[in-house]
């Protein structure tokens, strides 16, 4: 079954890694991924851009309304995500193991994936 | 990550909210630091087998605070330091009072002490590069080399300009009651001047100073990105963070490899970076809907259009005029001028554009980018004689090697396409 894994981490932490630092986490997750997708297991994964960027759709009202946020001053925000094709949860703890040593500090959140519905293509974030 | 490497990253993030906090704690910045060097150096100690403290920055205040009121002790009445074994009771204790600080950390308060900050850094007897050296140093955390190598200055006469700025901003009234609304906004905006100045620092370098000035930009895209965590509905800090990721996102592609400067509309646009363009893009769409255009919202949307654009020809510069002339009429200024007489150019052809920047040229005589446009205008017109001498004024008022490297490539064009015309005349 799919899991989600779900990449939470301080952003100001993230942001105070220099260039070279990215680079060089980045390249030792991409190396995690490639190994789960050699293994066809690999379904989706992303890395998101800074909560500043983000707003958000509050639907509490009619009309919904956009506002800027999340203001919610969480320690910990959500910077990234994978969805993996795994057996049982030990399977996904041990991907998200591997994805740890890459890249250690925060934390992922293991959530079991209910539905999913793929779309034909899947389109890149190019600006 | 190894060790050193967490406690790194975790300190250079802390910096800015803990130094904020000691600032207002002790009203006196030379103590602020003293303080947090000491808690930087008792988590260096502790934190590699402790492992990293809950929340870092609140443990840094904390024992930044006790060390800071320890060494004011020390300096009135030698009192005798507290052990280590003190220490690690005091470590002990702080688990409880660091929960209760991160809390109010996330408060309001900590909002005016950073802004707070970094307006002192902004003390207006200050000179800009003062200013910069200072913000860099006290908020950012380089040490004095690092600064010296962005700025190309020696270490010492860059300590000596450091203590000189702390002085006078130790002799002003460093306002610590909180702000009115009206103070806080002024305050953000002056904070976001000199930002972008410390960004303009790094970006404007040339030539082989371009890359050791590199990391001016990253710090100025760091503090604008706490500005806008501050100060997350305002749409200016949105413009501002948007402007400087685009244009940082272009420079793999602004120099070549002989460090010549590429013109944007000759750039590799594959170089730029993906990942600051889709930022930068999504801060400026988030900031237009608020609808309250600023400058910087304006610069952002310029920037914005090259960023959207594939190929340089699918470039909008219709649109750039218009925004161009918003920009003129929010901040009239005779650079903003001539950056729109580009725009012209390409909308209704060099001749306009000459026209435009024609009554420019008292005010502009003595500027570099306005004998270069002129060449580049005179040029496309034809009139290699107007150009050849536009160009002549623009090398002797060039900023850098880079600069005039540049405009030598177009004379060097122009003094043989004069010599090959010459020897097809004698042939005739």
């Amino acid at each position: 079954m799919l899991y989600a894994i779900l990449c939470y981490h301080m952003e100001d932490v993230v942001g105070a890694w220099s260039p070279a630092h990215d680079e060089a986490v980045m390249a030792r997750l991409a190396a995690v991924r490639d190994d789960l997708a050699g293994q066809g297991r690999l379904s989706l994964s992303a890395r998101l851009l800074p909560t500043t960027t983000a707003v958000t759709l509050r639907k509490d009202r009619e009309p919904p309304l956009l506002v800027d946020g999340p203001f919610a001053e969480t320690k910990e925000q959500l910077l990234g995500f994978y969805l993996v094709d795994c057996t049982d949860l030990a399977e996904a703890a041990a991907a998200a193991r591997e994805l740890a040593a890459a890249n250690p500090g925060g934390c992922y959140e293991i959530r079991p994936v209910a539905t999913s519905w793929k779309s034909s293509a899947v389109h890149g974030a190019r600006p | 990550m190894s060790d050193p490497d967490w406690i790194d990253a975790a300190l250079v993030s802390a910096r800015p909210r803990a130094m904020a906090a000691l600032l207002r704690y002790f009203r006196d910045l030379d103590t602020a630091e003293e303080a947090y060097q000491d808690a930087c150096l008792r988590a260096l100690k502790s934190w590699p087998d402790k492992g990293p403290p809950r929340d870092p920055t609140a443990w840094l205040i904390l024992v930044g605070r006790n060390s800071g009121v320890d060494a004011g002790r020390r300096r009135s009445r030698q009192t005798a330091l507290p052990s280590d074994e003190v220490l690690t009771d005091l470590a002990a204790g702080l688990d409880d009072a660091e929960t209760a600080l991160a809390e109010r950390l996330d408060g309001a308060d900590y909002r005016d002490d950073i802004l707070r900050l970094l307006f002192v850094c902004c003390h207006p007897d200050l000179p800009a590069t003062q200013q910069i050296a200072l913000a860099l140093r006290i908020v950012s955390g380089l040490s004095v080399r690092q600064i010296a190598r962005a700025f190309l200055v020696g270490e010492s006469a860059m300590e000596q300009r450091i203590t000189r700025a702390k002085a006078r901003v130790a002799k002003g009234d460093t306002p610590f009651e909180a702000p009115s609304p009206t103070e806080r906004a002024e305050r953000l905006l002056t904070v976001m001047a000199m930002v972008y100045l410390v960004f303009n620092e790094g970006y404007s370098a040339g030539g082989v100073e371009a890359y050791a000035r590199r990391p001016l930009c990253h710090e100025a895209l760091r503090l604008s990105r706490l500005l806008l965590r501050l100060f997350p509905a305002e749409p200016e800090v949105m413009g501002l963070t948007a402007l400087m990721l685009l244009q940082h996102a272009r420079t793999p592609a602004r120099q070549d490899a002989d460090g010549l400067i590429v013109l944007l509309e000759d750039q590799d646009r594959g170089l730029w970076d993906a990942a600051m363009i889709a930022e930068g893009l999504a801060l400026i769409d988030k900031a237009m809907r608020h609808r309250q255009p600023g400058p910087y919202q304006v610069q952002a949307a310029i920037a914005a259009l090259h960023g959207r654009a594939e190929r340089a020809e699918d470039t909008d510069w219709a649109q750039i005029d218009h925004l161009y002339a918003a920009l003129e009429r929010m901040t009239p200024s005779p650079v903003v001028s001539l950056n729109r007489a580009v725009a012209v150019s390409k909308v209704a052809g060099p001749q306009a554009a000459l026209d435009m920047i024609a009554p420019l040229e008292e005010r502009l005589a003595g500027y570099f980018h306005f004998h270069g446009l002129r060449g580049a205008l005179n040029l496309q017109l034809g009139r290699d004689e107007a150009a050849r001498e536009a160009f002549h004024q623009a090398i002797a008022l060039a900023g850098g090697a880079a600069e005039a490297a540049h405009i030598r490539q177009h004379l060097d064009r122009l003094q043989a396409e004069g010599e090959k015309n010459r020897g097809a005349v004698s042939e005739g």
